[in-house]
């Protein structure tokens, strides 16, 4: 039913979305402040991964390497200010 | 030809809306609306209606009660009043952008501070830039019957918008009036049953109320808008339908009570437009030029409807249950931009006659006549009788 009135470029009558619309919507484009994942002494503890908010930092904790998804990434800084280890920098973006 | 009946008008309406086959209700009982639902409740109960009647712990519960189930494609409805009204505000607005047709009734009634259960049009109006439509009532019979239509025209897939049936509180809702409540088989005939061209189903998802950037809100906001104007002629089709259908006139945008060569205007709505019109055949009885416009249809403004039967007007007076603190009105200056657009600069007077159920008078009427048509320069607005001798020092300690 929906498939054919629903498309992500034009509105719907009462503006019904189709799914997908949060993955097609990049909202690093958002973003003023970028996280850099130094990598220096990441003990693996998963607090960068579990308190962003878009669910778009990843990585594997047993090789304590992790890094972010910066089409989503919207700069907020919460992986930076929760990591113990202070290994995360959040520096301005230049375009 | 079906039988009139001795009914109260909350109930009258309670039986009106069970004939067009809700197939879920969510109220929240708030005086003088209560009896609706009430009544709704117990038809749903004993097996006379065949819906879903859901009990909600608030009014913003009822209203997005029938969001959710309006989305999945079933027709609803929700009746409240006053504070219950702008409890479900932000629940509305929802509602007419995702162009879901719910119909729901407003018993006016006053809003606090100060507490009052009396009737005014302050609930209604505040929530008139929401993009629900809205019909005013002068009767039961009507009442009743805008329910009917109601249902229909929010439903049209040229509107697609939630519509409401305003009934002034206590005046309407707690009076017996001879009333016919709509056929049953009739009523199926002229609303059909309600197909969603877009709903929730979980084998097709779709989302509504999603995000828009703003590169496609302002569009979003507009096919509300849009879909507010294109109404009009859905109103004035329906309600021609209704009439073939039903054998009596109903519904409409504005009626034109003894207007046709009036010098003396008057334009207001509700149950108070009855009291106006005996006020109008006694000054014509006098051989005055008086007549009165009715706003039946609020939302859309009927603005070509206005102008057209005040062509030969060479005064205007509109007499509201309402006010908006700091502006001259709410429905007067509606009334001067419409007459300012067409080019039309009569004299247009604003008088707001009732806040929390001050009864108007025959005598009040005439006096707004008297004063507008006596030549001598008026206010642009006052409150109408304001008793100046019970307020207190305006400015405490100057």
């Amino acid at each position: 039913m929906s498939d054919k009135l629903l498309s992500l470029e034009r509105l719907s009558i009462g503006c019904v979305a189709p799914p997908g619309g949060s993955v097609a919507n990049k909202t690093g484009a958002w973003r003023t402040m970028i996280p850099v994942f130094k990598q220096e002494a990441c003990i693996g503890c998963r607090a960068c991964e579990l308190v962003c908010p878009e669910g778009c930092v990843f990585g594997n904790p047993k090789e304590k390497k992790f890094t972010f998804d910066p089409d989503y990434c919207k700069g907020c800084g919460m992986c930076a200010a929760e990591c113990p280890e202070d290994d995360i920098d959040m520096v301005r973006e230049e375009k | 030809m079906a039988e009139q009946e001795i009914l109260e008008g909350a109930m009258a309406v309670a039986h009106a809306v069970a004939r067009c086959r809700p197939e879920v209700i969510a109220a929240y009982p708030i005086t003088p609306q209560t009896h609706i639902s009430e009544e709704l409740s117990q038809i749903v109960a004993d097996g006379e209606l065949d819906a879903e009647f859901v009990k909600v712990e608030s009014e913003f519960g009822a209203a997005s009660v029938v969001l959710g189930a309006s989305a999945a494609g079933t027709r609803t409805y929700t009746a409240t009043s006053s504070q219950g009204l702008l409890l479900m505000n932000e629940v509305l607005w929802n509602i007419a952008g995702m162009r879901l047709p719910v119909v729901l009734a407003c018993a006016n009634r006053s809003i606090s501070a100060p507490l009052s259960i009396w009737c005014d049009h302050q609930d209604a109006e505040a929530i008139r830039d929401c993009g629900v439509l809205q019909f005013y009532a002068e009767d039961n019979q009507e009442a009743c019957d805008m329910h009917v239509i109601a249902f229909r025209v929010a439903e049209d897939r040229r509107v697609l918008l939630p519509a409401m049936v305003n009934l002034d509180g206590f005046l309407l809702t707690h009076v017996f009036e001879p009333t016919i409540l709509p056929d049953q088989e009739l009523c199926d005939k002229f609303l059909g049953t309600y197909e969603a061209v877009l709903k929730l189903d979980a084998a097709n998802p779709a989302t509504f109320g999603a995000f828009t950037e703003p590169d496609k809100c302002m569009e979003g906001r507009w096919m509300v808008h849009d879909a507010c104007l294109r109404s009009v002629g859905v109103i004035e089709e329906a309600s021609a339908e209704f009439e073939k259908v039903f054998g009596r006139a109903s519904g409409g945008l504005i009626e034109e009570y003894q207007s046709q060569d009036a010098e003396t205007i008057l334009i207001a709505k509700g149950s108070l437009c009855g009291t106006i019109k005996d006020v109008v055949d006694d000054l014509r009885d006098e051989g005055k030029k008086v007549g009165l416009v009715r706003i039946k249809t609020y939302r859309p403004w009927p603005a070509e409807a206005v102008l057209g039967a005040v062509s030969r007007a060479r005064q205007i007076a509109v007499i509201e249950r309402g006010a908006s603190f700091g502006a001259g009105g709410v429905m007067t200056p509606e009334v001067k931009e419409t007459l300012y657009d067409a080019g039309r600069l009569i004299p247009v007077h604003g008088y707001c006659v009732q806040l929390g159920g001050r009864e108007v008078p025959p005598d009040g009427i005439r006096e707004i006549v008297d004063r507008v048509s006596g030549g001598e320069k008026q206010k642009a607005y006052e409150y109408f009788r304001l008793r100046t001798e019970i307020l207190p020092d305006l400015v405490p300690g100057a």
